[in-house]
């Protein structure tokens, strides 16, 4: 589908008050509020539409598969360093900006919204609007396309998104470690205030797994200081990644739980695996959802439902009556017959 | 640039009655409305325009800001905060029939938590304060703005400041994690948090760059970084600016993120030079610094690497700093630039535009070819790992016409960015002083967007209104103007 059939197609919607579900690769149709409204396919619109690698951009339509994207990168030894989760084959790329969703580097490379440096938007009233551009640095006009990353698709189709990436590191290796929940969090706090490259962290029952990356002397240094065995890590650390690591089995909702990485074990019912320095952490628990919520924003962090066979709650932790007020009044300026995805985010927009 | 604005008088009884209703809950020290007191606020770090404010506003507390804002909103009153009023783009020009809300008494660091990285601070606090505060952790706060010894955090919030370093350690964005405030209806908001996200849309991401239009802010949490153990610089000279341009996108091309990685032209090492004796080539048409930082052993090996590539990319001369006091020489000069303009030049105007770096030699042939042009000479300094420019027109404001083509030089370096494919501002925000030029970088339903976004936050339009982003009829104004003077540049730019 061309960007003019797109504009047609919202348009069209947008006159009959219809509400449409953005969607590309389906592979992400569990996460958030339950979708609603006629499936609007965005994988017609796919390709990259530049690749620099000396410029550190890339520009690509949301389509476009995210393996494809990534085998591109990997042509000139780059990649996302936030390392976003597919979640199957067929994951594109628009789907990953709208998810908003970042994986095992986020704690040392920062997140998907951090390398956002633009996007093109069809908006509510069929309308393309561009937002930042192709550069490091751009001040003008607020930053709409990082409010983008993770809009969930409530505020337009991101038609395409421009990137910005980063170099490989050359070398990567895994220790494990075996260290008790409260332990644990202690130490990669401590580490984390050390230059010590650690890249990743997942613990879980009792075992500390953490990725190094860098140069290879500062690795190496790095390795010997920590200590620890190292282990076979690529497949460890996809496994969570894409939640195939056994952890994530089982009929138990999973709540991800974002809290600031110096907060102590949080005692809930069930299993933990616990990422990104101790900020992440995912939780396999029949606890009821105001358990877990209150848990979260005792720990001034909150809770996501992320996976559960029913929604036995809304998805996403609720928002004071001022923020919930500037999110609907964003969302209808974008989006002012309400047909994006209509209480994906919040059932209140 | 646009020409400086006319003087608004101020309306005298309006003064008095605004600034009784803030005497109602503000000490006396705290509220200034007598011309002597006032004149002080009359610009920021763009001293061509100026403006009394009508009233000034020194609140202490948060609940003083709140109430501030509730009676200026009751009244219809405008609001422009303040920091340390660095800015660069006038976005804290005051208003003639507002307040002038000035966050110069929230200076107090209120926690470093060493152990979560995190420092919570006061918007007042100076933002190379943080890393004063921070250093007995071994920890610092990374974006450092050339004006960081004087500059805010408030302000750095509100322009999404950058520095040198900003290409490995991003910008204002990345390092701030949280902010509380007030919107301009004195409702409480905190936006972001200390864990790695919040829930909703990334409303901080909104209000990081915002230029103080959306949220009044009380409290920054910023992430500490552990301090590098090591940090060394090259300088590489080179016969040809092209070359040097091309040696920036060769250091990325081998996969290397340069902690710094800054460009001067010989105009702007000359006048530095003179000024701070940094060292520098005076005989390379360009030089570069390219900076390594980290362990000693990752500096060393990425040293060794950044040289191969200069030297294979035709650096004439490379000198590696042997010591900090070495480093810091080096760096000296490029952080004294702004100043070293100041010295050789009555006056000196700095463009901020933003240009992919593969065109950074194509860039400094155009800036070469303006400065025939318009008879005016133009220093340069770069960012240029992220593309960033300093040009720095040298004119005389006391000769209208210098200024008028400075004005025009300016205009057609910032649109150039633009039809590059770049930004017409990097760092220093669009503030009053490149308002024109955001016509033409954006369609005039992107802006009406702005506006929109601007609604959801501050629907009355109160809090420093008219800064950074132009009214449509502004735009066609400009547009008017610019055929009107047979300027009009780039007319294949789609224009309404």
């Amino acid at each position: 589908m061309s960007l003019q059939a797109l504009q047609k197609r919202i348009g069209d919607a947008a006159g009959r008050g219809a509400a449409l579900r953005l969607r590309g690769g389906g592979t992400k149709d569990f996460y958030g509020n339950a979708p609603r409204g006629e499936i609007l396919d965005t994988r017609s619109y796919a390709g990259i539409v530049s690749y620099e690698p000396t410029e550190l951009v890339v520009t690509a339509r949301c389509g476009t598969l995210l393996s494809d994207l990534d085998a591109a990168l990997a042509g000139h030894g780059q990649f996302l360093p936030f390392e976003p989760p597919h979640f199957g084959a067929e994951a594109t790329f628009g789907g990953c900006i709208a998810a908003g969703l970042s994986g095992p580097r986020r704690a040392s490379a920062g997140a998907l919204r951090d390398y956002m440096l633009g996007a093109k938007l069809i908006d509510g009233r069929g309308r393309v609007l561009a937002f930042g551009g192709q550069v490091m640095k751009n001040v003008a006009g607020y930053d709409v396309s990082r409010l983008l990353a993770g809009s969930l698709g409530t505020l337009g189709l991101i038609a395409e998104a421009s990137l910005k990436v980063l170099p490989r590191p050359p070398l990567e290796l895994t220790l494990t470690l075996e260290l008790p929940e409260e332990r644990a969090i202690d130490a990669l706090n401590r580490w984390a205030g050390q230059p010590l490259s650690i890249s990743a962290s997942a613990w879980h029952d009792g075992e500390l797994h953490l990725r190094l990356s860098g140069a290879p002397p500062a690795v190496r240094a790095a390795a010997e200081k920590i200590g620890g065995e190292e282990t076979q890590g690529q497949l460890l650390w996809s496994a969570i990644r894409e939640q195939t690591a056994p952890f994530f089995g089982g009929p138990e909702p999973l709540w991800r739980i974002a809290v600031p990485p110096v907060t102590p074990p949080l005692g809930l019912a069930g299993k933990q695996l616990i990422e990104w320095g101790g900020g992440l952490r995912w939780l396999k628990s029949d606890a009821t959802p105001n358990t877990v919520r209150e848990a979260a924003q005792r720990a001034k962090g909150h809770a996501t439902l992320f996976r559960a066979a029913a929604r036995p709650a809304a998805v996403f932790a609720p928002l004071d009556p001022v923020l919930m007020r500037v999110h609907r009044d964003l969302k209808a300026a974008f989006d002012p017959a309400g047909i994006f995805n209509p209480g994906r985010l919040y059932a209140e927009m | 640039m646009v020409e400086a604005l006319s003087l608004e008088r101020i309306d005298i009884a309006r003064q008095r009655e605004v600034a009784r209703a803030l005497r109602a809950f503000l000490p006396e020290r705290a509220v200034l409305w007598e011309e002597e007191d006032t004149r002080p606020y009359e610009c920021d770090g763009l001293t061509a325009y100026r403006q009394v404010p009508m009233v000034v506003a020194l609140p202490e507390t948060e609940e003083q800001v709140q109430r501030v804002l509730q009676t200026c909103t009751a009244m219809g009153v405008p609001v422009v905060p303040r920091g340390a009023g660095t800015g660069l783009s006038g976005g804290a020009l005051p208003p003639g029939d507002g307040v002038l809300l000035s966050m110069a008494k929230f200076m107090r660091i209120l926690r470093v938590d060493s152990r979560a990285r995190v420092a919570v601070v006061q918007p007042g606090v100076r933002n190379a304060a943080i890393s004063e505060a921070a250093e007995p952790y071994g920890l610092y706060y990374a974006p450092d703005p050339s004006s960081q010894i004087a500059c805010t955090i408030g302000g750095n919030v509100a322009e999404n400041s950058g520095g040198v370093h900003c290409l490995k350690y991003g910008l204002t964005v990345h390092n701030v994690v949280r902010v509380r405030g007030f919107t301009m209806r004195g409702e409480p908001i905190e936006l972001g948090s200390e864990a790695p996200d919040a829930p909703g849309y990334d409303l901080l991401a909104l209000a990081i760059g915002s230029e103080g239009m959306l949220v009044v802010l009380t409290e920054v949490s910023v992430k500490l970084l552990p301090k590098p153990q090591c940090a060394r610089v090259i300088m590489a000279s080179f016969d040809d600016v092209g070359k040097a341009g091309q040696a920036v996108a060769d250091v990325i091309a081998a996969g290397i993120i340069p902690a710094g990685l800054e460009m001067m032209d010989k105009a702007a090492t000359r006048a530095v030079e003179e000024f701070v004796g940094a060292g520098y080539d005076l005989e390379a048409a360009a030089i570069l610094l390219c900076e390594s930082d980290g362990t000693p052993e990752e500096v060393e090996d990425e040293i060794a690497r950044m040289k191969a590539v200069l030297e294979r990319s035709g650096a004439a001369r490379m000198t590696v700093s042997r010591d900090e006091a070495e480093r810091l020489r080096f760096w000296s000069g490029r952080k004294a630039a702004f100043p070293a303009a100041g010295r050789i030049s009555p006056d000196y105007y700095c463009m901020d535009g933003t240009i992919p770096r593969k065109r950074l030699g194509e860039m400094l042939h155009f800036i070469a070819q303006m400065e025939r042009k318009y008879g005016l000479r133009c220093p340069n300094v770069f960012h240029a790992g992220d593309g960033n420019l300093h040009p720095l027109i040298l004119f005389d404001a006391n000769n209208a016409d210098e200024l008028h083509r400075t004005e025009l030089f300016a205009a057609e370096v910032l649109e150039k960015c633009v039809e590059m494919g770049g930004t017409i501002t990097g760092e220093h925000g669009v503030g009053v002083e490149k308002i024109n030029q955001m016509c033409v970088q954006f369609q005039p339903d992107e802006l009406e967007m702005f506006h929109a976004v601007k609604a959801a936050f501050d629907p009355a339009r109160l809090l420093n209104p008219g800064k950074a982003v132009p009214t449509l009829a502004r735009c066609a104004e400009y547009g008017r103007m610019r055929v009107r003077g047979g300027q009009l540049p780039h007319a294949e730019l789609p224009r309404f």
